[in-house]
This record gives C-alpha cells, structure tokens and sequence, in this order.
C-alpha cells in the first residue's frame, strides 16, 4: 500500500492521517516535503496519525525524528498518534518512544500542546 | 533420509528499487519455509535494512558495483546473506544509535534492527573485499 498523507486543521493543530509505508523513497520523502510545508507556511503544532502505518523502515523512523527536531528548532512542537504495534515496537527498540509524545487519542494529543 | 538445505543466490544492482525486490523474494522464500507473520515482517524488515545500507552505504549506488543475496534454507533455519562490492566495514565503528548523542540522528538504526530482528547477525569480509552481511532466523519448534 503505497504513502498517503491527508491533512487537516483543528484549534490550531494540523492534525496529518498517515497511511501505507514509510520506507526508504517514496513515504520517507513525502514526509520530509510534507513537514516542511508545514513549517513554511508557520504551521508548527502537529500530531501524526499513524493509526494506518501498516510498515516502517529505519529511513521512515530517521524522517519522524528529523519532523521533530525540525519542529522543534523552529519553536514548534510534533507529536505521534495511534501507533500501530509494528511502530510502536519499533519506537521501544531505537528508544525513541520516550523522546516523541505518544498518544493514544485525537482528543489528549490536541489539548497537549502549550498554548 | 537426509534433509538437504535449499539455497536461492540473486544478483541485484546497486540501485534503491534492489531494496524492495530483496525484501519480497526473502519473504515469500521465508512463507514457503513456514515462518508465521511476525518472524516473516522481522525478515523482510531486516533484508530491507541490509540492503540500504549495500546500496548507500556498500556500493555508494555505483551502477557497476553489484549487491549477491542468498537466501538458504535449512531445516530448521533460514540464513540470509548480503554482499556488496565496497570496501568493507567493521561493526565496531558504527556509532550506537541508543547513545545520547546519536538518539536524535536521522540515519544509523540499520544494524540495531538486523540484530534484533534476527537470530544470529554478523558483518564478515567478502571474498573480494566487500561487506557480507550474514543473518540467521530459526523456525519455531514445532507443536
């Protein structure tokens, strides 16, 4: 299942539903060019829905943490929803999962944020 | 009656399209050889890793250069093989990617998937020098 990414807005957040593979090539690019529109365009509160992330590679996981440091340097703040247990696991063996904000519903990743 | 091991040798160019041939051949080898859902993901995965880094990092994408999978059937086991026509490495120079320092880098997880997706994983010198990558999965016992 090839990379989708659908965005969309609410209170201020931009809330992006990811699906298919983030591998090396296509999803990873997408996401890297996907990020950085946001940032352009001064969107800097973002969760990713990750709930449809069937597979990632370590250039997908390489691209979630370049979205958040790059976020972060520019005063903003990325966050991760849903994930799969294939991501989730993933997450725990690179121990990433203590760096990102995990959530597990829509509602507490969007009252996270600083305001 | 002898059980004889099976063996599939590929030769695949240095290119990032290589990366997804490998991973589809080895997993329908490793569904062939009865390795559930779980253990036929960790392979792929692990296949994939390897093969990026022939591709990047092995060959450095040179069109001449050539990346030989194996993929053998024991048994009991399945023994993948990855070789590239670079100049070779050794483990113990890659930084760790669960130091401090190197947590937030964007690339280097590689070789930490292989080594825990994998049952055995070592890096050996290839004959004519290249990196040959060397990964082992066991099948489940059965019942």
């Amino acid at each position: 299942m090839s990379f989708k990414a659908t965005a969309r807005e609410i209170s201020g957040v931009t809330v992006v539903d990811l699906s298919g593979r983030i591998t090396l090539g296509e999803g990873s690019a997408m996401l890297r060019e996907m990020v950085r529109d946001f940032i352009g365009k001064g969107q800097k509160k973002i969760v990713l829905n990750l709930a449809d992330v069937n597979y990632i590679d370590s250039s997908g996981i390489g691209e979630l943490v370049s979205g958040f440091t790059t976020v972060k340097n520019h005063g903003g703040e990325l966050k991760l929803l849903n994930l799969t247990k294939k991501v989730h696991d993933l997450l725990q063996i690179t121990k990433l999962y203590t760096v990102f904000d995990v959530h597990n519903d829509e509602g507490s990743a969007l009252k996270s944020f600083r305001a | 009656m002898t059980q004889q091991s099976k063996r599939i040798e590929v030769t695949l160019e240095s290119i990032f399209d290589s990366v997804d041939l490998a991973e589809d051949i080895t997993v329908r080898v490793a569904e062939a050889a009865g390795f559930g859902d779980e253990d036929r993901h960790r392979i792929g995965m692990s296949v994939r890793e390897g093969m990026i880094n022939a591709v990047q990092y092995g060959n450095r994408q040179d069109r001449g250069k050539k990346i030989f999978l194996t993929v053998e059937l024991e048994p009991a086991r399945i023994i993948i093989r990855i070789l590239d026509q670079g100049n070779g490495f050794d483990l113990a120079d890659i930084p760790d990617p669960l130091a401090e320092e190197n947590l937030l880098k964007s690339s280097g997880r590689g070789i930490l998937l292989m080594r825990s997706f994998m049952d055995e994983f070592d890096v050996v010198r290839g004959q004519t020098g290249g990196a040959e990558v060397v990964m082992v999965k066991r099948l489940p016992a059965a019942g």
